[in-house]
Order: C-alpha cells, then sequence, then structure tokens
C-alpha cells in the first residue's frame, strides 16, 4: 500500500526581486532537496528553528506554495502538476490547522458556519444534514452543541484550536498538515490540545503532518522525527531513535538546548555559537559546518548525504564515516 | 535563604486596569523578597499577573489606564510605589534595568545601538559622550558580539534575533545595576540561541553581582536558572518555593496541574498528559475565594468562599491553599 503522502527531492526557492523590472537578483533556498514519506495512522514532526524551511514544506504539501522541483504524492498519485481543477478532489484530502488560533477564524461567522463550509462547498449538504453533522464534528472535539451559534471571539485559544481541528476534521482527509498548532497555547491547553489530536488520530486513522519547534512536544506525539536545518533534512528516523541517541550535530544541539524542567537533571554542556545562517547564501559543503562544534576540513567542501545509520534512521554527516 | 536583608520586598502588591469594560484585577496582592545577588524566577501562564507585576515595580504600566492601587515596592530602603517621578527616573535603567521579550520592538531602529547603550551611561553616570561610547563598545565585547568597535555603529536591523538580545543585555547592565528585570528574555528566541543568551546572562549577573528576576512560562527555562521560583495564577501568588523543593514536591494543585501537563524530553512517556480542565477565571469578576478553585480536583466549599493566604507549609516552602496538606 502506497503511503498517505510521499514527497521526493522537494525543493522551493524563492526569487528575491529587484528593480523596474522585478527580475530576480538572488533566490533564497527556503526547501533544498526533502525527502519523506508518511503512512496513515502516522505522526510525522518537522522540527528545526526559524527559517529551516519546516512551514515552508507544509505549504508545499497543501500545495498553498508550487514547488520549484520535486513531486508530491498523495496516496500514491503524483499531484505536483495538477491544475487547480484536477486537484479539487484530492484537496479535501488534506487538511490544515494553524498555528494562531485567533488569525485563522473568520470573526465574522459564526462557529457552525466556520465548520459547516467544507461540508457545504465540498459535499453540497444544507439545512439539516449540514447541522447533523456540524454538531457531530463539535462533539467529536469536545465542544458543546451551543458552540454552532456563538463567534470566535466568545472562546479561549485552546477552544479555537477545537474548532479548527472541527474545520479540518469535517471532510474526513486522510492527512492533516498541523502547523506549530499548540504553540500558541499556554501549557495546560496545549496537553488537552495534544491528547485531543492523538485520541482523533486512533479513531480516523488520520496522517499527520506535525511541524514543532519543541522537542517535548515532538517527543510525546510524533511517531518519527525529521530534522531539517536551512532547508534540507539532516536527520530522520524514529523518534526514540533520533532524541536518545542523536547521529547529527545538530539534533544532539537540539536536544540538549531543550529546557529540561527538572531542576536535577544531568545536561549536555553542548552549546552552539552563533546563529543560522541566512538561507539566501547558505554555506558551501554541509550547511551546519559554521556553527558545528565537530567540523572538519572535509565538511566545508563536501555536502554530506542523508545514509542509513540504524534500521529506518538516516542522517547527513561526515562524522558516520569514521 | 539568606540572612542579608533583601533588595527588594515586594508586599500585597495590587495592579488594578481600569477599562470600559470594568477593573481587571491584573495583579491582586502580591508579595515576594528578593536577597542581592539572587536569581528568581516568576512562573505562570499568559495573563496570570507575571509581566505587570515587573512593570509595577518600574512603574511601567500606562498611567491612565492603570493604577498601583494598593501594597508596597521597597527597593533598598524606599517605596517605589510613593516615589516621585524624578526619584523614579534614576532608578530606572540605573539601579534597576530591564530586558524585554521582544529584542526587535524594544531597540529604537533609528538610533545606534552604540547610542542606545551610551545614552543611558550618559544620563545616569554623567559620562562624556567619548567616554560612554567606550563603555558600549566594552559592554558589547563582554556580550561577546564579535568585531564590537565596527558593530558599535550599526543598526538594530543589522543584528540577528539573537544578537539583539545581546545588545539589549549590554544595554540593561552597562550601568551596574543591583536588579535585573528579565521578562521572558529568550521567547522569541530559537531553541539553541536561548541556551546562550541565559548562560550568558546569568554569567554576567554574577560578575557583575546583581539580583535577577526571571520571567517566564517556560518551567524548563525555570528549573536551568532560578535558585527560587514564585509560581502566579489570576494575578495571585500560589505558591513559592526553593527550586528543587518546588520541582520535588509541588504543594500548590495548580503548580501540581501544570507540572503533569508539560511533555517532557525523555521522561514521563505516558500515553495522555495531564490536563488542567477548564479556563483561567476572568479578572473583571471579583474572586472571593481561590482563584483556582473552579478547576481545582480538591476544591471544597470553604475554597469557593475565602481565599487561602500564602503560608509557609514547613521549611520556606509556601503555598496558598486550604487542602495543601492532602496530596
Amino acid at each position: 500500500m502506497s503511503p498517505v503522502l510521499a514527497v521526493e527531492g522537494l525543493v522551493k526557492h524563492f526569487p528575491i526581486l529587484r528593480g523596474v523590472l522585478r527580475r530576480p537578483v538572488a533566490w533564497v533556498r527556503a526547501v533544498d532537496g526533502v525527502s519523506f514519506a508518511i503512512d496513515a495512522g502516522e505522526t510525522l514532526c518537522l522540527v528545526g528553528e526559524s527559517g529551516c524551511g519546516k512551514s515552508t514544506v507544509a505549504r508545499l504539501v497543501l500545495r498553498l506554495e508550487q514547488p520549484t522541483e520535486g513531486s508530491i504524492r498523495l496516496d500514491g498519485t503524483d499531484v505536483t502538476a495538477l491544475d487547480e481543477r484536477a486537484f479539487a478532489p484530492f484537496r479535501r484530502r488534506v487538511q490544515i490547522v494553524f498555528q494562531d488560533p485567533y488569525a485563522s477564524l473568520n470573526p465574522r461567522l459564526k462557529v457552525g458556519q466556520i465548520v459547516g463550509e467544507p461540508l457545504e462547498n465540498y459535499e453540497g449538504l444544507r439545512g439539516k444534514a449540514l447541522q447533523e453533522r456540524v454538531a457531530g464534528l463539535l462533539a467529536k472535539v469536545g465542544l458543546r452543541p451551543e458552540a454552532v451559534g456563538r463567534y470566535p471571539f466568545e472562546f479561549s485559544g485552546g477552544q479555537r484550536q477545537r474548532i479548527g481541528l472541527a474545520r479540518a476534521l469535517a471532510l474526513n482527509p486522510r492527512l492533516i498538515v498541523a502547523d506549530e498548532p499548540v504553540s500558541a497555547l499556554d501549557v495546560s491547553v496545549q496537553a488537552q490540545v495534544l491528547n485531543l489530536m492523538m485520541d482523533l488520530q486512533e479513531e480516523f486513522g488520520l496522517a499527520y503532518l506535525f511541524v514543532s519547534h519543541d522537542l517535548a512536544v515532538v517527543e510525546h506525539i510524533g511517531h518519527r522525527i525529521a530534522v531539517m536545518y536551512l532547508g534540507e533534512i539532516v536527520e530522520i528516523g524514529p523518534k526514540q531513535a533520533v532524541l536518545d541517541d542523536p547521529r547529527h550535530p545538530y539534533t544532539r544541539a537540539l536536544v540538549a538546548a531543550a529546557p529540561v524542567p527538572d531542576p536535577r537533571a544531568k545536561r549536555d554542556a553542548l552549546v552552539l555559537e552563533g546563529d543560522v545562517p541566512s538561507p539566501l547564501n547558505p554555506p558551501a559543503g554541509c550547511r551546519f559546518h559554521t556553527r558545528c562544534p565537530f567540523v572538519m576540513a572535509r565538511c566545508r567542501q563536501e555536502a554530506p548525504v542523508l545514509r542509513e545509520v540504524t534500521p529506518g534512521r538516516r542522517a547527513a554527516c561526515h562524522l558516520l564515516d569514521a | 535563604m539568606s540572612a542579608a536583608a533583601p533588595i527588594l520586598d515586594v508586599q500585597d502588591l495590587r495592579t488594578h486596569f481600569f477599562t470600559q469594560d470594568g477593573v481587571t484585577r491584573a495583579v491582586d496582592g502580591v508579595s515576594f523578597t528578593l536577597a542581592p545577588g539572587e536569581t528568581l524566577g516568576i512562573v505562570g501562564e499568559s495573563g496570570c499577573g507575571k509581566s505587570v507585576t515587573a512593570l509595577s515595580i518600574l512603574r511601567l504600566l500606562p498611567p491612565r489606564l492603570s493604577r498601583i492601587v494598593g501594597g508596597r515596592v521597597v527597593f533598598e530602603g524606599a517605596d517605589l510605589v510613593t516615589l516621585d517621578e524624578a526619584a523614579m527616573r534614576e532608578i530606572r535603567g540605573n539601579r534597576i534595568a530591564m530586558i524585554f521579550q521582544e529584542p526587535m520592538t524594544s531597540l529604537n531602529p533609528v538610533l545606534t545601538i552604540g547610542a542606545q547603550i551610551a545614552e543611558a551611561v550618559r544620563i545616569h553616570q554623567g559620562a562624556s559622550r567619548k567616554d560612554a561610547l567606550a563603555r558600549a563598545v566594552e559592554m558589547l565585547k563582554l556580550v561577546r558580539i564579535p568585531d564590537a568597535e565596527r558593530r558599535v555603529g550599526d543598526y538594530p536591523h543589522q543584528f540577528s534575533g539573537g544578537m539583539r538580545q545581546r545588545v539589549m543585555i549590554a544595554m540593561a547592565l552597562s550601568c551596574n545595576p543591583r536588579l535585573l528585570l528579565a521578562d521572558e528574555p529568550t521567547t522569541a528566541l530559537d531553541v539553541t540561541v536561548q541556551k546562550q543568551i541565559l548562560r550568558l546572562m546569568l554569567e554576567l549577573k554574577e560578575r557583575i553581582g546583581s539580583a535577577v528576576i526571571l520571567i517566564t512560562h517556560d518551567l524548563g527555562v525555570i528549573a536551568e536558572t532560578a535558585r527560587r521560583v514564585v509560581v502566579m495564577y489570576a494575578g495571585r501568588v500560589v505558591e513559592q518555593a526553593e527550586v528543587t523543593a518546588l520541582f520535588d514536591a509541588p504543594l500548590h494543585p495548580y503548580t501540581r496541574g501544570l507540572m503533569a501537563s508539560i511533555p517532557r524530553l525523555k521522561h514521563n512517556r505516558a500515553k495522555r498528559l495531564a490536563e488542567i480542565p477548564g479556563i483561567v477565571p476572568d479578572l473583571r469578576t471579583p474572586i472571593p475565594g481561590c482563584a483556582f478553585a473552579p478547576r481545582c480536583p480538591l476544591a471544597t466549599g470553604r475554597c469557593r468562599e475565602a481565599a487561602p493566604p500564602l503560608e509557609d507549609q514547613g521549611g520556606g516552602h509556601l503555598a496558598a491553599c486550604w487542602e495543601a496538606g492532602r496530596a
């Protein structure tokens, strides 16, 4: 059986346009050759720091951006080059939950309209049938039936994220792309939303592409993790392998930098120097070499390729040759 | 606990906001003390009053909208609540400095960073323009900005987020403050940069001998940096303890709920996270009892009627809970 989502060699370069003729003078290499697959019922987490390209990957998968190169397959069908009309039946299979629950719900629509709109558009539901489906969706995400007639401002951040989930679920998608869905929420509410997402996954066999910068959240909800740095995946594999025994120095640094809520915890002393370089002009060779504590001469010239280090886990680092 | 006289003594601080929709009791009876050189963490979720507490200490809140309606903030013997504005200006940026969350909006985009650091030095220490600029370069070196002599003439947009926060730290420490208020100083930064900045801040604080109040929503940051912790909920202090005591044995049901609800790396691999049911109360309505009672698994009738005082539950571990003994 083919995976729900398979992307292969995905590339997205954004032009920087200058002058009267708006000619590109440079390219931001936001995503530069990313490949992965997600099965039904599985959560793949994309982690990395700002500017690593994780949100761009999410937007490409949703076809909110057109890739420069590479392919996107949904259930085995290549949808990369489909025009809007041909893509329409696929669009309902991939839904999104956004980061900011305040900006992602139309303030002028009632919750019933927000959740019902996809059903009207794609299934032509009206009247009682529509009301019943909406009521069922709200119940699924733990909202009371009265929510139907209320406006988004009447809800807290966590409840709004539930509304966003109900809207995403309306068309029975195969894959939900969740871009930092809990990072705007307080921790006590974050737990409610994460638990709900895991329950829904179990019930509907959903696949999640879960974009996050928070490793603890990722460890909780994810099955596999892909670590991105400057537009590339540097390590990908089962979550426990990646987090407990990182093979790429950047993964190790990310794990070491995550604050541990335990004052007695022993911590990895690895600290990275400097900031992430600009994706406008990524470093030659290994893109991480400017910050890597273990850098060698070879790293400055030759870009390492992803290779299998343990079953199901790949990393891109010259140190793995040793 | 330190035997030295506290550098800061906040007693029953109450800061209210007066809006069209009524009075919001953002800070509603907050008390804590801080010893010289100590690092105190204030932790809580959005709207718990942690930032308003810091802004009240420096009296930086909008005067038409808000007022400190009660309590004292005694710093080095003077009550900052009643101090006149001229004396307050002598303290701000000099004896007490502050680092804000957003390094982009808290730096002036049209002034060089050298001019911004030098301003405080000139005003508070009467340094000449030249000496102040030399001090700015010295501070930039201290916060490890490479090529400080050249970068002192750069503008904020020429720096990355982490570098801007280093500039903020340089500016805050330029007058050797006795107290540094850091309000979510690393929340806008990536984790690898957060680690650099927290280390730098604590190292420099030791060197200068400042006390620090670190405000954050992140229990991980608290565990790694603070010596003593104040937990706030709905404008009130619910618990206060040494950091190890707090994480080993949290006493207040809110703190316990908070700790159970955070996913922890390599730890706590339970299938589900514990949830705190419900949402935070509306601070425009007076809360007669314990503010956490509506969400608390241990709440009794008494909790809804009378607010529990913040009391020592043994060994300097304070909690405001009628049921603190019941685990």
